[in-house]
């Protein structure tokens, strides 16, 4: 059995490399990406973001005239310690809490923070006497720093999906999976090929991708890399995973392109790549976590920008063993070598 | 002799199409076996399922006596008429693939020296001619040591010389022992290549022997050609068995003198006569009573 699955494995492996094409499509457009978006959006983000801590999710501009400020976004924290290892990393610019201890939060070296203190202070709201100023500080998370896993979540999102998912399809089409099936090798280990080659793929490319932006923009890590790299790797298998799903039946590959853009847009949309969700609707954030790249980009940034340790992203890893699971089972089930 | 392969009653059905009408055959071990048929005929379909990559709809395929499974599968060389390899690829890398897929394993120096791709072997797949492909896929059916080899219409598309090639290489293997299924739809290749002969037509089996078995019941003489645009008058008083094909007339007949006697008075040139043996191409025009679709 396993002489096979590497026999599939390593010419899966060859065709991929020797596709020059695609290999430096793969590894330019990620980093092509990473230095142009870094460039464009250096002066971070347009909005200042305020938290507001409160139990509820939900914001009430009537509870105070500062929540009624225009051109600032506010986010409903009710964890005190997340909440301030955003000010921290400056991706929050204010922290506020009203009630009866009325308190703000503010990072003394942020200049968003320091306006956003200013509209505070000023809002009308006779707050400038009794509230509490507290300081946080802490050097700031770059917009490259944050930009860099949703990058290369999304490379190896187009990576799974596509190298597998498409390729599976062509080889259908062409007849060449009619071929192997003429053979002793069996779907099972047809697959587990594909699916190893893939995520070995992805997690070099991953990598020469990150050492490469890392090592030049000089982009934060916080955390542990073994941690980091299991996250890479659980989130490839559960990408790769559900592009197997896409391909198990699928013999054209107009089809397969069109399904597999109706996964991906969602989740490049939703998954956080390109910006945060928070202060989105409850609704859409729940949503978010149906896709493996959500929970791959937020242990990832947690992990890079926090240093979240193996444990504090465990909830992530599971939900995407648990995704890589339940894909992987349902491709094998439903697998079909040719359309008969 | 042993069978090495019985095919019992396989029907495939399509929505809308009956593909395949109950075909049943067996094939002796050690012989070249030869599906005959024109294109449509339902040959491919038929040997597809004996090959294990299409579902029958109903009927049985055996392998020296046992559901063909997974002993066929070890056992069992292929080569598909159209198969599409891996890009970026080279001919060594290839073999090897697909050698690797198999407990039973032929020696590679053995596998190129017979299918002449030892200047090839560093070759991409995509550069290959089709001669050369076709001498690739062979190998790659090749690479277990097979006891049953099937080749589904291996010269189609080849040149001349080509074809020829391919079939001392088929006759070499075939000398070393191997039962080969071969599906043409070229009657040439099957008198060379087949001991043994299936023709199929519309989905059945309508005839089954060897070639000279068959051609021997079906005809009792030989055949004398002449050119429709010779004749100078037509034919109908002459009581003959003939064929119109292709602007020649074909009379089958027993007795040649006595033929080319009646014949000579209705034809302005006798230069353009020919007499010959009758050939699997006019069994097949003979039991299907059409001519061959290419």
């Amino acid at each position: 059995m396993l002489h096979r699955i590497y026999a599939i494995f390593q010419a899966r492996n060859r065709e991929f490399m020797r596709d020059r094409g695609t290999l430096a499509w793969n590894l330019i457009l990620p980093i092509a990406l990473m230095f142009g978006l870094s460039f464009a959006f250096s002066n971070d983000r347009d909005a200042y973001t305020v938290g507001v801590l409160q139990e509820s999710q939900e914001i009430d501009p009537g509870e105070n005239a500062f929540l009624a400020t225009n051109y600032i976004n506010f986010v409903a924290y009710d964890d005190l310690e997340l909440a301030l290892r955003k000010i921290e990393r400056h991706q929050l610019d204010l922290l506020v809490a009203f009630g009866d201890d009325p308190k703000y939060w503010v990072n003394p070296d942020s200049p968003k923070g320091y306006f956003a203190e200013i509209a505070l202070l000023h809002a009308g709201s006779n707050l400038e006497d009794s509230i509490q100023k507290q300081q946080i500080t802490g050097e700031a998370v770059s917009y490259a720093d944050w930009l860099l896993p949703g990058i290369l979540g999304m490379n190896m999102m187009f990576s799974c999906l596509f190298g597998v998912g498409y390729v599976v399809v062509r080889y259908r089409k062409n007849g060449f999976l009619k071929r192997l099936r003429a053979t002793p090798l069996t779907s099972l280990e047809f697959i587990i090929a594909q699916v190893a080659s893939r995520m070995v793929l992805t997690m070099l490319i991953t990598c020469f991708i990150y050492m490469g932006t890392h090592l030049i923009l000089g982009t934060r890590m916080d955390g542990n890399y073994f941690t980091l790299f299991l996250i890479a790797l659980v989130g490839a298998i559960s990408l790769v995973s559900l592009g197997l799903v896409v391909s198990a039946r699928v013999t054209s590959e107009e089809l397969a392109g069109g399904l597999l853009n109706l996964i991906n847009w969602p989740m490049m949309m939703l998954s956080g790549v390109w910006f945060s969700l928070e202060g989105a609707p409850e609704a859409v954030r729940m949503a978010a976590n149906i896709f493996p790249l959500t929970h791959v980009l937020n242990a990832a940034r947690a992990v890079m920008l926090d240093g979240a340790t193996l444990v504090d992203v465990a909830p992530s890893l599971l939900a995407l063993t648990a995704i890589s699971i339940v894909f992987f089972a349902l491709g094998a089930k439903v697998f079909r070598w040719s359309q008969d | 002799m042993t069978t090495a392969l019985e095919a019992r009653n396989i029907v495939k059905r399509y929505p809308g199409v009956l593909a395949v009408d109950g075909a049943s055959f067996s094939v002796r071990e050690g012989i070249c076996f030869g599906l005959l048929g024109p294109n449509g005929a339902g040959k491919t379909t038929t040997v597809e399922i004996i090959e294990g990559v299409t579902k029958a709809t109903s009927g049985e395929v055996y392998y020296y006596g046992e559901i063909a499974a997974d002993r066929f599968r070890q056992e069992a060389g292929i080569q598909f008429q159209n198969t599409a390899l891996q890009d970026f690829i080279t001919v060594r890398e290839t073999i090897e693939m697909f050698r690797s897929l198999y407990e039973r394993q032929a020696d590679f120096d053995e596998i190129v020296e017979q299918c002449s791709l030892g200047d090839l072997l560093d070759r991409d797949n995509r550069k290959l001619s089709g001669g050369q492909r076709q001498r690739l896929l062979l190998a790659i059916a090749l690479v277990n040591r097979p006891r049953l080899i099937f080749l589904d219409e291996p010269t189609t598309g080849l040149d001349p010389q080509a074809r020829r090639n391919f079939w001392d290489l088929v006759q070499n293997i075939r000398a070393g022992g191997a039962t080969i299924l071969l599906t043409t739809h070229y009657m040439d290749e099957a008198q060379v290549l087949c001991d043994e002969i299936a023709i199929m037509d519309a989905g059945k089996i309508i005839a089954q022997g060897s070639p000279d078995e068959l051609l021997q019941k079906q005809y009792d003489g030989l055949i004398i050609e002449l050119p429709i645009s010779d004749l100078t008058d037509d034919l109908s008083g002459i009581e003959h068995t003939m064929y119109e094909n292709l602007g020649i007339i074909e009379v089958v007949t027993t007795d040649v003198s006595e033929s080319l006697n009646r014949l000579a008075p209705h034809v302005s040139n006798l230069n353009q006569i020919k007499i010959r043996q009758p050939n699997l191409e006019d069994l097949f025009l003979d039991l299907t009573g059409h001519s061959l679709r290419t």
